[in-house]
């Protein structure tokens, strides 16, 4: 019973791999969750003024994309620092 | 990678190509032969575009000058104003080399964004980051520069320091590092996920030609890569307003 204990412990698999991959799982999943509500109200709010005053849209569609784009980079932060981890 | 019974190559087979001539350092890649096809492409566009004028624009003329009304009111009078019309040419050749080099993504054969490799996307990030630096000091003057952009107008004074701080760092490490991430990001992204969904489809077909029609392999594909069309549109607009954003930043200080 102890030696095939023993002879376990001794061959345990390297498990880096798998940490890394799940740690880069958790970093790009973390990082999406902000962005994504963020970029959710911008949108949201960008179509509830634009059905209000449709007169508006071009001025309010720029502002939008421009809103996306700063919400937007820190899940991509997110995205990036994933591919940087490496086992 | 083996998912689902499915060899997927690593990342490095994906953006890293082998050198066609020239040496270790300065390899010529295929890469950088796009990069050079875009640059003369937007020459040759352009070039030809303003070639023979005329009061009734067509063909080419017509798409250019649709191109810099395009800059013009969308971008610069928007976000800068009358004054940022001096940055026009800067802007318009931004755009449509950003433009082209995305572009090459889902054209057949070269299907490989110029943008995804990160040199690019940092060279001209940090172009504009020099460029929104010296527009701010030559206007404003060195103390009147680091004035307007670390001192928000009209906040309490306890909380001062905290927020040059946080205003410090954005202006000298955020803003350039997200210019650059998020135009390189973006393209990675599209690229990784046009070779995932092409390798599904290829891998279904070898099994039985039939199963490609499923849902999440064929349609996708086709779905996607019209999306990439877009999100290489929307990149180098990004990419461009948000220069005039902060070029603008420095010419006109926030009061």
């Amino acid at each position: 019973m102890l030696s095939v204990l023993a002879q376990a412990a001794q061959s345990t698999p390297d498990i880096t791999p798998g940490l890394t991959a799940i740690g880069r799982g958790i970093v790009y999943g973390g990082a999406a969750i902000g962005p994504g509500i963020g970029i959710g109200l911008v949108v949201g709010n960008a179509i509830s003024s634009m059905a209000r005053q449709p007169e508006s849209a071009g001025m309010v569609r720029t502002t939008m994309f421009l809103g996306i784009a700063f919400t937007e980079a820190l899940a991509l932060f997110g995205f990036v620092l994933a591919f940087i981890i490496s086992g | 990678m083996n998912f689902l019974a499915i060899d997927f190559p690593p990342i490095s087979h994906a953006v890293e190509w082998p050198i066609i001539f020239g040496g270790d350092l300065l390899g010529v890649n295929k890469v950088v032969l796009l990069m050079w096809a875009s640059v003369i492409l937007v020459f040759a566009f352009f070039f030809i575009a303003s070639r023979k004028q005329e009061l009734i624009p067509a063909g080419v003329q017509n798409v250019a000058e649709t191109t810099v009304d395009f800059i013009r009111d969308g971008i610069i009078l928007q976000t800068m104003g009358e004054e940022g019309l001096f940055y026009t040419p800067l802007l318009l050749m931004m755009f449509s080399f950003i433009f082209v080099c995305n572009i090459w993504e889902v054209i057949p054969v070269a299907q490989m964004p110029v943008n995804a490799r990160i040199a690019l996307p940092m060279f001209m990030a940090l172009l504009v980051y020099v460029m929104y630096h010296f527009v701010g000091i030559k206007r404003q003057g060195f103390g009147g520069y680091l004035k307007s952009s670390l001192v928000p107008p009209g906040v309490p004074k306890a909380i001062l320091p905290l927020l040059v701080f946080i205003e410090l760092i954005t202006m000298l490490i955020t803003k350039p590092l997200s210019l650059c991430v998020r135009l390189f990001a973006n393209m990675f992204a599209g690229h990784l996920l046009l070779i995932t969904f092409s390798i599904i489809s290829a891998t279904l077909f070898a099994i039985q030609w039939q199963i490609v029609i499923l849902p999440f392999s064929a349609f996708l594909l086709f779905a996607l890569t019209g999306f990439e069309v877009l999100v290489a549109f929307l990149q180098a607009f990004i990419f461009t307003i948000l220069t005039a954003v902060y070029i603008g930043q420095s010419m006109h200080p926030e009061h």
